[in-house]
């Protein structure tokens, strides 16, 4: 990778993100009221963490299987609602067991 | 009296200092591991201050994404920074002149909005710096740990490790889906439009970085149509 287009890629991830904050804590002052606008920024996180994570978990751990486990392990403890950290490091404690039987 | 009130920031951002350092250690190991320079990965946290944002930004990067895709998905993902922050906005206080409110906006995270709208009535600028300053060493400190520790680390902890994040992202997911009906549905229709953009012939060719931005994009919009929400929780001062 480049040099400078690891810098541009960088200041561009910052720059955008930075206007996002910035405009309307600067600049506006009025609530958005479009009822479909604030639904759709309400359903965004679930949709791009989802996307995001499907498929791409099954191949963050080096082995499928243990990726796998992990990634059971990792909604089992989200479903009754523990910490971040914890369903977080819960999920690699999972995988690095399965990694360590063989799999 | 503004030392007290930078304080109460601090403590009142300490947990949140706590809690990013070791997802932010995930960020800073996967984003070497997969290709990323130590130097740079740092700069990404000390610059983004996100979670979801950066770690899509560092696959695109290392995938040699355009910049047009690359902004165009940090767009997306950190959108809703831009409700965040102007609930922010109307809780600052009037003291916080235009160079404060140009410095505050750029820690406006998830948590750092939750914590501070639950604060009763106005903040500060001098209370958002202490909560932002916090958080932030713990989002840096984290990402700097990560980043050097992937050269002294045995791989398969190393790789047991590149899970984390997504554990992180499950334990978002995972808790409103069982609760809300319209969340589940969201999750499951965005679950199966990934796989898709992924395994299935002619979409599997887009680029991940705009299949996320489009399976996004399309799901929100349509999440919104079929259930939209009438009343989005917002930060108010009646209590006082």
């Amino acid at each position: 990778m480049k040099i400078s287009y690891i810098l541009i890629g960088i200041a561009v991830m910052a720059g955008v993100t930075y206007l996002i904050r910035m405009i309307p804590m600067v600049f506006l002052r009025k609530k958005i009221n479009s009822v479909w606008f604030q639904s759709f920024l309400y359903y965004v996180p679930y949709a791009v963490l989802t996307a995001m994570t499907v498929p791409a978990v099954f191949s963050s751990t080096g082995t499928p299987i243990s990726a796998i486990v992990g990634f059971a392990v990792a909604i089992i403890l989200a479903f009754f609602e523990r910490k971040l950290l914890f369903v977080a490091l819960g999920a690699s404690f999972a995988a690095l067991i399965t990694q360590l039987l063989g799999f | 009296m503004k030392k007290q009130e930078f304080l109460e920031g601090v403590k009142d951002g300490l947990p949140i200092c706590l809690g990013y350092f070791p997802v932010s250690m995930a960020f800073g190991l996967s984003a070497v591991l997969s290709g990323m320079p130590i130097w740079a990965t740092i700069l990404i946290s000390m610059t983004n201050l996100t979670s979801a944002g950066q770690f899509a930004g560092v696959n695109q990067l290392v995938a040699h994404g355009s910049m047009i895709e690359l902004a165009f998905s940090t767009f997306i993902i950190n959108v809703r920074y831009f409700l965040m922050s102007l609930s922010v906005s109307q809780k600052a206080d009037s003291k916080m002149n235009i160079f404060k409110r140009l410095a505050v906006s750029f820690g406006i995270t998830d948590e750092i909005f939750a914590v501070s709208v639950q604060r009763k009535c106005a903040v500060s600028a001098t209370y958002m710096a202490g909560l932002i300053l916090i958080s932030y060493a713990g989002w840096v400190g984290g990402t700097v740990f990560g980043a050097v520790a992937t050269s002294v680390m045995p791989e398969i902890l190393s790789n047991a490790m590149g899970i984390a994040l997504y554990g992180m992202f499950i334990a978002i997911v995972i808790p409103p889906a069982k609760k809300q009906k319209n969340v589940m549905i969201t999750v499951l229709l965005a679950m199966s439009l990934s796989l898709a953009f992924n395994f299935a012939p002619y979409l599997s060719e887009i680029s991940s970085g705009w299949a996320t931005i489009i399976v996004t994009v399309a799901v929100s919009a349509f999440a919104a149509t079929l259930f939209p929400i009438v009343a989005v929780k917002e930060g108010n001062c009646n209590e006082n």
